[in-house]
């Protein structure tokens, strides 16, 4: 590994991606540190999904570049994988398995071994309280708990950073705290946390936001930094005024 | 290896979860052996016959009596002229009407030899030829036997079809002495079975892991390409091997179909097979987004390869262009495997030279679909 603790987890530099004459991603440039919660923001469309795929593999750069976990997406895209953990914003653990054999799939995808699985399967259920739903299949247990088991499950590896895109959408807000205090948990350990999120109150509990706007980072602090730059109350007020802004553009 | 031990158990605790997976596997061939097996038959049975006899001996009734014996034609009650006769094939109330001439019994005594007329309806030319094969089998006997009873007629009376010139045929059916069709179909629609459970379930398998997202999660874990590929064709590959296997209990317990060849070769070939099958899938499924799109492309590439194959209609018929084409098509060659090895009892070296294409079919498509399948959009 080139980088260690307390470095930056994630640097990106001018990275770009074009779809034909589209620039879906244009020239974004930002640092997240080790450990830090670090929120995504932009509208519908404003090339968040795009940046992400950048940065965890599934997309290769048409210019710039990135490195994550102190490797280069372009180059050394499999090895970014075994040191990420992803969570996309649609529900992705196999509902037809129970939640045990989830963990267990995973476990075994991330290369733990079989003593480490069993304990980590313990120490996530009763984290969870999941005991009584370990042998039930995924489809069974309500949505909320899908989403915090989902979580889990992309960090079950102690990944130097995870990504959460939109991880929240469609839960109660009772839900969605306990998901915030999940992701606490985990950057305590280390692990970078870097969310996108729809939910601008979400955005208030991140260490430090970026806000996206047609395929450009237009914004980038903590949120009061950014309340204070853009004189606004919340950063709902700041997003909306760069969203409007950058669509009458 | 350790994470491919990993995502098997996933597959296929998966595949067996789903009932209608299951249940599909167990009574598909069952389903499919029975109706095809009965329905895509080129017998003709009860043919509906008109006479018109214009001799009215006891020759022509002999004539007429040995077309009701064979049970492959059935007498409708008789209308005097050929007029009616006509009329009765305009409303489809007969398929075939046979004349006998007045002279019938006095040219077979003098001449030694006479003529009957056979009109087919050939709207349906397979069925058509059929039936002029019977009628001539028919006649032909029957003028066997008038050479031993009546004095000086030779075994030579000939059915003229309207416009065509005498025909004698004489069959001996070798392989398949009882002309059963089932034996010549069960062998196919196996083929057709192991080419829809390998094709269609691999692409619709690996469809679904793209709508549901799991496919993306698994993209962004350290599995690789082979190991996802490995871990999705091994378990479609025996769960088409399984319903061979079904297939070929049913076929040989409930049709009686003997299988005449080593079986151990019908599942050595049947794997060879199973490999161009799937990749066929992996392939499909690496174009298309939906389950939807996978299910159409599926079912017009399997109904191309069946329809070339030999399956309902022999490559040979076909234009040279179509039988070309059908040179390339792997389904062709299993399907003249599993007819040489169940019907004639091939052996490898019959069947060498379908394999050895049925092989480099199979390297070929797999090659291409592993290269398609791609981990990352570039």
């Amino acid at each position: 590994m080139t980088s260690a603790l307390g470095e930056r987890s994630i640097e990106v530099d001018g990275l770009t991606r074009r779809f034909g004459t589209f620039t879906a991603v244009d020239r974004i440039s930002f640092d997240v540190a080790q450990g830090e919660v670090f929120g995504f923001l932009g509208a519908n469309g404003a090339g968040k999904t795009t940046a992400i795929r950048m940065l965890i593999g599934l997309l290769a750069p048409s210019a710039g570049s990135a490195r994550v976990a102190g490797y280069d997406v372009a180059t050394h895209a499999e090895m970014v994988k075994r040191n990420i953990g992803y969570m996309s914003q649609r529900f992705s653990l196999y509902e037809d398995l129970t939640v045990r054999e989830n963990i267990t799939l995973y476990g075994g995808i991330y290369g733990l071994s079989d003593i480490a699985i069993e304990k980590r399967t313990t120490e996530l259920v009763d984290r969870l309280d999941l005991r009584d739903d370990i042998d039930a299949r995924v489809k069974s247990i309500p949505l909320g708990w899908k989403q915090k088991l989902a979580f889990s499950v992309a960090v079950l590896h102690d990944p130097r950073v995870v990504f959460l895109d939109e991880p929240t959408g469609g839960v109660d807000p009772i839900t969605r705290r306990q998901f915030w205090e999940l992701i606490y948990t985990t950057a305590a350990t280390g692990t970078t946390v870097f969310v996108t999120t729809h939910y601008m109150d979400e955005a208030e509990y991140c260490d430090r936001v970026s806000i996206m706007v047609d395929g450009r980072i237009v914004a980038l602090g903590t949120p009061a930094e950014l309340k204070e730059q853009y004189e606004a109350r919340s950063i709902d007020d700041v997003f909306v005024r760069l969203a409007r802004a950058g669509t009458a553009a | 290896m350790r994470i491919l031990r990993f995502l098997l158990r996933k597959e296929y605790l998966q595949i067996f979860r789903d009932h209608f997976m299951v249940a599909q596997m167990l009574l598909l061939p069952c389903i499919q052996l029975a109706i095809l097996a009965n329905a895509a038959t080129f017998e003709v049975k009860g043919a509906r016959l008109v006479v018109v006899d214009e001799d009215r001996t006891s020759s022509s009734r002999g004539l007429i009596d040995r077309f009701v014996a064979s049970r492959r034609f059935e007498l409708v009650p008789s209308p005097i002229s050929t007029r009616g006769a006509d009329d009765a094939m305009l409303r489809r109330e007969a398929g075939a009407i046979l004349r006998i001439p007045t002279a019938f019994e006095r040219d077979l005594v003098r001449a030694r030899a006479a003529q009957v007329q056979l009109v087919l309806n050939a709207e349906d030319g397979a069925a058509a030829g059929v039936m002029l094969g019977y009628a001539q089998r028919i006649i032909a006997d029957y003028a066997g036997e008038l050479a031993t009873t009546l004095p000086g007629v030779s075994a030579s009376m000939a059915v003229t079809r309207v416009g065509q010139p005498t025909l004698d045929v004489r069959t001996r059916g070798w392989y398949n002495p009882e002309l059963d069709y089932r034996f010549y179909m069960v062998p196919g629609i196996l083929v057709q079975l192991v080419t829809m459970v390998g094709t269609f379930l691999t692409a619709l398998n690996i469809v679904r892991e793209k709508e549901l997202g799991t496919l993306e999660q698994l993209n962004v874990t350290p599995v690789t390409r082979g190991q996802f590929i490995a871990a999705k064709l091994i378990p479609l590959w025996s769960l088409g091997l399984l319903g061979l296997a079904i297939g070929l209990a049913v076929a040989r317990y409930a049709f009686h179909v003997p299988i005449r060849g080593s079986v151990l070769l019908v599942f050595g070939t049947a794997s060879v097979y199973l490999l161009a099958a799937l990749s066929v899938g992996l392939l499909v499924s690496t174009m298309v987004e939906t389950q939807q799109q996978a299910m159409f492309v599926t079912f017009f590439i399997v109904l191309v390869y069946l329809l070339m194959s030999g399956l309902f209609t022999p490559v040979r018929s076909m234009p040279t262009w179509a039988q070309w084409i059908a040179q390339a098509n792997p389904t062709m060659h299993y399907m003249e495997i599993m007819r040489g090895i169940m019907l004639r009892g091939a052996g490898l070296r019959e069947i060498a030279r379908h394999l050895a294409v049925l092989a480099v079919c199979a390297a070929a498509v797999f090659t291409l679909s592993v290269r398609q399948y791609a981990k990352r959009v570039a």
